[in-house]
């Protein structure tokens, strides 16, 4: 709250910044140590490696089979998205732009199935995958994710339509624009900064989601990096120098996204919660 | 005259018509537009989400496996079992409702203390603020292979360089201390998250307020108790709301850390109905399960969301 800097914002500083590396200490493990052989994390899991044994990655870059893990958890996670901003923002325009029983009837139904949890679902959605014939494809699973992220992207938009003035999509309409053209030309670019928040929060929860892959995905060459690693992890128990590089493997692409993308993630974050 | 009369009138008819006509035509057309806007959302929604969930309150009423084509109806057996004959699923209710009261104190503790912190105008914000919110982009499931390595490895090498006695137990592998574990780690992922939404509500504090009651001689505390909680009282609804949804709905993180052990103490409701269903391959009780841990899920988000918006009214 001070404006200005004194000796006690300093101490805070410091503070602060030893509280900080105490929160990234577990990463220096896991890296530290994926760099070792087997015998010497044993020895020692504190201590510097004495040589820089890349081979973990290499083998477990094959073992995981990471490229093909990567594609699948990265085609998921794009489709899927793109659906869920496609379907939730359209239906949540025309929601709010027709006022109505109907509307409210159905925002409410969708907003409200943000209370049950998948547990409650999961079992009849195998047999109804199986039905459907969506089972063990990637299809399949982007649909589902279509329908799972479309309550809570459905109610983000309909909170931001209703800030968008009318006046833009009238003066669109009086020259003679179809309804599909004043969203697409018109609206749509203007939901462009809630559509950030719905991608950043989707792609947290699709690219790191274990429990629907497990249940969906079968084949070993549909698995996603969620599913690889723990697989991989049940193969090669308490091999912590094969197990640490697969780790670090796993979280470096959405890490790197992170920081790539924080301002947006962390503003997005918050705008998405507050709403 | 009279012909004229009657030309005009049939006009009058004839246009009429096709008003209503047009009229008809401009309903049904919006309401084909409504359905090529709305359609598609609620298709998905209704396949995914609706017609299994109503699938599965049918299901909780049979004593389907999961293979057999024979679903047979069994009344209210399997939530008579559950609440009669099945212990292991009262003990992960009891856990996971432990788990849940002390994580949730815990990362909102961290959060809006972190919060709090970076708050102050400190050179290095920007950076702690990222860093602290880092864990929360990993998802549960490699988050708790990460902290198993720690647990096992990481606390034995720290102990045996300070000597501490708290990093030399046993973590994982006895009760009391696995289940202190997951709230560690629990806490480590969340509190960044709960950081950001704190700090995005203090920003929204008016200065001035504060500026007024330091004039008027108020104690920082005294300004933190009576101006800033009262005023950023929605962040915490929703943080404990995200919090206690989160917590007890806890899976990837508990099956990755402890799974389940040591002696199922640390089981989740969700663990158990996972592997009810689809390990004993009994759906049918399975369903059971997931409906009544529907049910408490939902009374205690709506008995929370509606305690903390009553505050807020008072406030």
């Amino acid at each position: 709250m001070d404006e200005k800097y004194t000796t006690k914002t300093l101490l805070i500083e410091l503070f602060a910044i030893c509280l900080g590396i105490l929160f990234l200490i577990p990463f220096y493990f896991v890296i530290v140590n994926s760099l070792k052989g087997f015998s010497e994390i044993l020895l020692d899991a504190a201590a510097w490696p004495r040589e820089l044994m890349f081979s973990n990655y290499a083998e477990v870059w094959e073992i995981l089979n990471f490229p093909r893990a990567f594609l699948n958890s990265l085609i998921i996670t794009v489709f899927s998205i793109i659906g869920i901003v496609l379907i939730s923002s359209m239906a949540a325009w025309k929601m709010v732009r027709t006022p109505g029983k109907i509307s409210s009837i159905l925002f409410i139904l969708f907003v409200s199935a943000m209370v049950i949890p998948f547990q409650a679902v999961m079992i009849p959605l195998v047999k109804l995958g199986g039905i459907l014939g969506v089972m063990n494809s990637i299809p399949g699973i982007i649909m589902m994710y279509f329908g799972f992220g479309v309550s809570l992207s459905l109610f983000l938009y309909h909170g931001f339509v209703k800030t968008i003035p009318l006046e833009i999509e009238e003066s669109a309409k009086v020259d003679g624009c179809t309804q599909f053209g004043v969203f697409w030309r018109i609206v749509f670019p203007l939901l462009k900064p809630i559509t950030v928040t719905v991608v950043i929060l989707n792609t947290l929860w699709i690219w790191n989601d274990y429990l629907l892959p497990l249940l969906v995905l079968q084949d070993a060459s549909l698995r996603t990096i969620p599913l690889a690693t723990s697989s991989f992890f049940a193969q090669y128990t308490k091999q912590w120098d094969m197990g640490l590089a697969g780790l670090v493997l796993g979280i470096t692409p959405i890490i790197i996204f992170f920081l790539f993308l924080q301002k947006h993630i962390i503003k997005g974050i918050a705008a998405g919660s507050i709403k | 005259m009279r012909t004229e009369v009657d030309v005009d009138g049939a006009y009058m008819e004839k246009r009429k018509k096709s008003d209503v006509k047009a009229k008809r035509m401009s309903r049904i057309k919006k309401i084909l537009t409504y359905a090529a806007f709305v359609g598609p959302a609620l298709l998905f929604f209704l396949t995914i989400q609706i017609v299994p969930f109503i699938m599965g309150v049918s299901y909780s009423f049979t004593s389907w496996n999961g293979v057999s084509s024979a679903v047979e109806w069994v009344g209210l057996d399997n939530y008579i079992k559950i609440f009669t004959d099945d212990s292991k699923f009262f003990n992960s209710f009891v856990f996971t409702t432990k788990f849940m009261l002390a994580a949730v104190f815990i990362s909102n503790i961290i959060g809006f203390g972190l919060a709090l912190l970076l708050n102050i105008a400190l050179k290095t914000k920007n950076i702690l603020r990222t860093v602290f919110f880092i864990p929360n982009v990993i998802g549960g499931l490699l988050l708790g292979f990460i902290w198993q390595f720690i647990f096992i490895k990481g606390f034995a090498s720290v102990g045996n360089l300070t000597g501490l006695s708290f990093f030399n137990q046993p973590w994982l592998g006895d009760e009391v201390t696995a289940f202190w574990g997951i709230v560690i780690v629990f806490a480590w992922q969340i509190s960044g998250y709960m950081m950001v939404i704190y700090i995005a509500a203090l920003q929204s504090v008016d200065k001035n307020l504060l500026d007024a009651a330091k004039i008027d001689g108020a104690s920082s505390v005294r300004m933190l108790g009576s101006i800033i909680i009262p005023l950023i009282l929605p962040a915490f609804t929703i943080c404990f709301f995200l919090t206690i949804s989160m917590a007890f709905k806890i899976f990837d993180l508990n099956i990755s850390l402890t799974g389940g052990g040591p002696f199922n103490s640390t089981e989740s409701v969700a663990i158990n109905i996972y592997q009810e269903a689809f390990q004993n391959n009994r759906y049918g009780l399975g369903s059971a399960k997931s409906i009544l841990f529907f049910i408490v899920v939902a009374i205690f988000t709506t008995v929370q969301v509606m305690t903390t918006k009553k505050k807020e009214v008072e406030a």
